[in-house]
């Protein structure tokens, strides 16, 4: 397959695998942010090519899996409100709230539809005038543009049975806060697709401030792998900086059109990080002559407040302490088919993907 | 004949009559007058019996229709059971208001079907629903097959061996990537097709010619990946398997590239996993290809003594990983 294969190339992969091995001396940590980036790694056995000093860590970037549980039950709420009907991106289905799922809450009788964009849940609504359809609106800069021009075009139309229950967030305030929180680092290979959006400036500050490597890069083999191998040439050098591998994709500007829409429509706010917590400027939220959107106000959703299962330790696992067969639920109370945390339920989630590929030997 | 159905068409009398005898009977060439059981001649020898239901959405997707898939689904299982499929049963509950001409169009290609797969349809049942009861039209169908007594275990896993090799007859997950195109209208280049069919003529000449299958399954919901993991679970054998050598069509990859499908765990129509002793692998390949459902057949590994009921995925890449049991579902209703 054209603009595929010619990455997943086995030569081009076995010489960088060289090249890696002849590069790396000691131990390198790198955290992966995106969770395209976690399950492309294991899905093409990328650490079955590396040095054994090479580790690789999963990040926050998994849109599902930083999503608290308070969102899920307030969307479930939602879907059970008579006349509402959510329009949601699969992933969302099986992510465990406090008592159920949005799939169970279909099995219960709520009105909840799988979508393949924002554009489609507006599609929806517009068919369905009796309908109030809302669209979780979740992810990183990656899919906060699709949410900015949806809605922009609902107000153009006058569309009123169009909502969306906001959580969108952005990447760098989060990649910060893992550094300040002590994380052992030595570079981050910096998310893909939100690149695209952000350019590379929008993690300038990493190196600048922190002294750490960089690299952006893409999802297929040689990307990951050349990323690697830039990321230690770029610490044995002490010459840390943001580097674009993936530059078919990624400007150091990025997609200015992009972030003009995404200007109009939201503006910063703090923002609640499963396993980070609620992190200064690191979410979005609809700007006021827009709030008629925002599914949180429109409708009265109450859930009660309730605790994360003790046990399970999502929040280390997202900001980079631990990883998943640390977990004392690992495989055993939680699998994909009886997730408990958020990280085993995406297939970008760090536990589902080491679950998937590595474990219960 | 009116035009859609009526919860008239389910009361049990003329209109029901009418229905059943225009629309089904005559087509399938079951015996008149109908009676409440078919009478079945079998030779005393033992039987394989199965059934299934069908539930698509769409009705009607490219490569066959619901009708065709309740003939070959059903055909198929008595097939990989070592059986050769000979009656079929088959039930329909009909959505008050589903268009009869899209009714004969179904019961005509399940009679075409039929036919070929040289299976009969002996006998079945309507029921008409109200509307929003059921989504238009499910089939459930049951079948009959004569099993050749030197395959009844084939199902069990029992004769897998380390060094057997894993052999499928061609490409994987197009029937469920085609049906989720149909219903996101995702349109690409190449078109794509189920590969929706009967594989009871392939299978039979693979068994008539070859002493050493070991073991048989189709390959439908959960796909490639699912049963491979069954198959090390239940022989506690390990299995290695070359994802180069796996088929996988353009479209397929790409769809699945974009939504982040792994087109080994997609469900097929027309697929079969045929194991067999390394020395009789080429000869089954060979089979396969010389009929049209097999011509992208493919040797895609083998049977190891390592890594006892794992499943090991060499990948394209060079790097190595396990090939696990999907879990969840990655599309409603796709067969």
């Amino acid at each position: 397959m054209k603009y595929v294969d010619e990455f997943r190339e086995k030569k081009l992969i076995s010489n960088l695998a060289d090249q890696i091995k002849r590069s790396a001396s000691g131990e390198y940590t790198f955290m992966e942010v995106c969770g395209g980036h976690t399950a492309a790694i294991h899905r093409f056995g990328i650490p079955s090519l590396l040095p054994h000093g090479i580790k690789l860590i999963s990040g926050p970037g998994c849109p599902v899996c930083v999503t608290s549980t308070e969102y899920i039950d307030r969307l479930i709420a939602l879907s059970f409100t008579r006349g509402v009907a959510v329009a949601t991106f699969g992933d969302l289905m099986r992510v465990p709230g406090t008592e159920s799922s949005l799939s169970e809450a279909r099995a219960g009788g709520a009105d909840v539809r799988v979508v393949l964009s924002a554009y489609e849940a507006l599609e929806i609504a517009r068919s369905h005038h009796d309908l109030n359809v809302v669209f979780p609106a979740i992810g990183f800069e990656t899919t906060a543009p699709g949410t900015a021009v949806t809605v922009l075009k609902a107000a153009g139309e006058g569309t009123e049975n169009f909502f969306v229950l906001n959580a969108h967030k952005v990447m760098p305030p989060a990649m910060e806060e893992i550094i300040r929180a002590g994380t052992h680092i030595d570079g981050f290979i910096c998310p893909g697709h939100v690149s695209v959006i952000t350019g590379s400036s929008a993690f300038e500050f990493i190196p600048r401030n922190y002294g750490l490597a960089c690299v952006i890069t893409g999802f297929e083999p040689t990307d990951l792998l050349s990323a690697i191998l830039m990321l230690i040439k770029q610490i044995n050098n002490h010459a840390p900086c943001v580097e674009i591998q993936y530059k078919r994709a990624v400007t150091p500007a990025g997609n200015i059109v992009a972030q003009k829409f995404m200007n109009e429509v939201f503006e910063p706010c703090d923002s609640d990080w499963r396993g980070l917590g609620v992190i200064p400027s690191s979410g979005l939220t609809l700007r006021e002559r827009l709030k008629n959107f925002d599914a949180g106000t429109a409708f009265i959703i109450e859930v009660p407040r309730n605790e994360p299962d003790p046990f399970c330790i999502c929040g280390e696992i997202l900001r980079g302490v631990s990883i998943p067969d640390e977990c004392a639920l690992f495989a055993k109370a939680c699998t994909p088919v009886h997730p408990v945390g958020a990280c085993m339920v995406s297939d970008e989630g760090a536990c589902n993907t080491f679950f998937k590929y590595h474990t219960h030997d | 004949m009116t035009e859609k159905i009526s919860l008239s068409h389910g009361g049990g009398g003329r209109q029901t009559h009418d229905l059943i005898q225009g629309v089904f009977t005559k087509r399938f060439g079951m015996d008149d007058p109908m009676t409440d059981s078919a009478i079945l001649t079998v030779p005393s020898s033992k039987i394989a019996f199965t059934t299934d239901s069908y539930v698509i959405d769409p009705i009607f997707f490219p490569g066959g229709n619901i009708g065709k898939l309740a003939i070959c689904g059903t055909v198929n299982d008595l097939a990989v059971s070592g059986a050769d499929p000979k009656y079929i049963a088959a039930a329909f509950i009909i959505e008050e208001g589903f268009d009869t001409g899209d009714l004969e169009k179904i019961a005509f290609s399940m009679a075409d079907q039929a036919e070929a797969a040289g299976v009969k349809i002996v006998t079945g049942d309507t029921k008409v629903v109200e509307k929003g009861q059921c989504d238009g039209l499910f089939i459930t169908t049951t079948g009959i097959g004569i099993l050749r007594d030197e395959y009844a275990d084939i199902g069990s896993g029992i004769r897998v061996k380390p060094g057997d090799r894993l052999i499928i007859n061609g490409s994987s997950g197009n029937h469920a990537v085609t049906i989720l195109a149909s219903r996101r209208n995702l349109t690409f280049d190449t078109p794509l097709i189920s590969d929706c069919a009967a594989l009871n003529h392939l299978i039979r000449k693979i068994l008539d010619n070859s002493g050493e299958v070991h073991f048989m399954r189709d390959l439908t919901r959960g796909g490639l990946a699912s049963v491979l993991n069954e198959l090390a679970a239940m022989t506690g054998c390990g299995i290695t398997v070359e994802e180069n050598s796996v088929p996988v069509d353009e479209p397929v990859r790409g769809l699945c590239e974009i939504l982040g499908f792994d087109p080994l765990a997609m469900a097929n129509e027309g697929k079969v996993l045929v194991v067999a002793d390394h020395a009789e692998a080429d000869k089954i390949l060979n089979i396969m290809r010389s009929f049209p459902e097999g011509k992208d057949a493919s040797i895609i590994g083998t049977v190891t003594g390592e890594r006892p009921g794992r499943v090991v995925l060499n990948s394209s890449t060079g790097g190595t990983r396990f090939l696990d049991m999907p879990s969840g579902i990655q599309l409603p209703r796709i067969c």
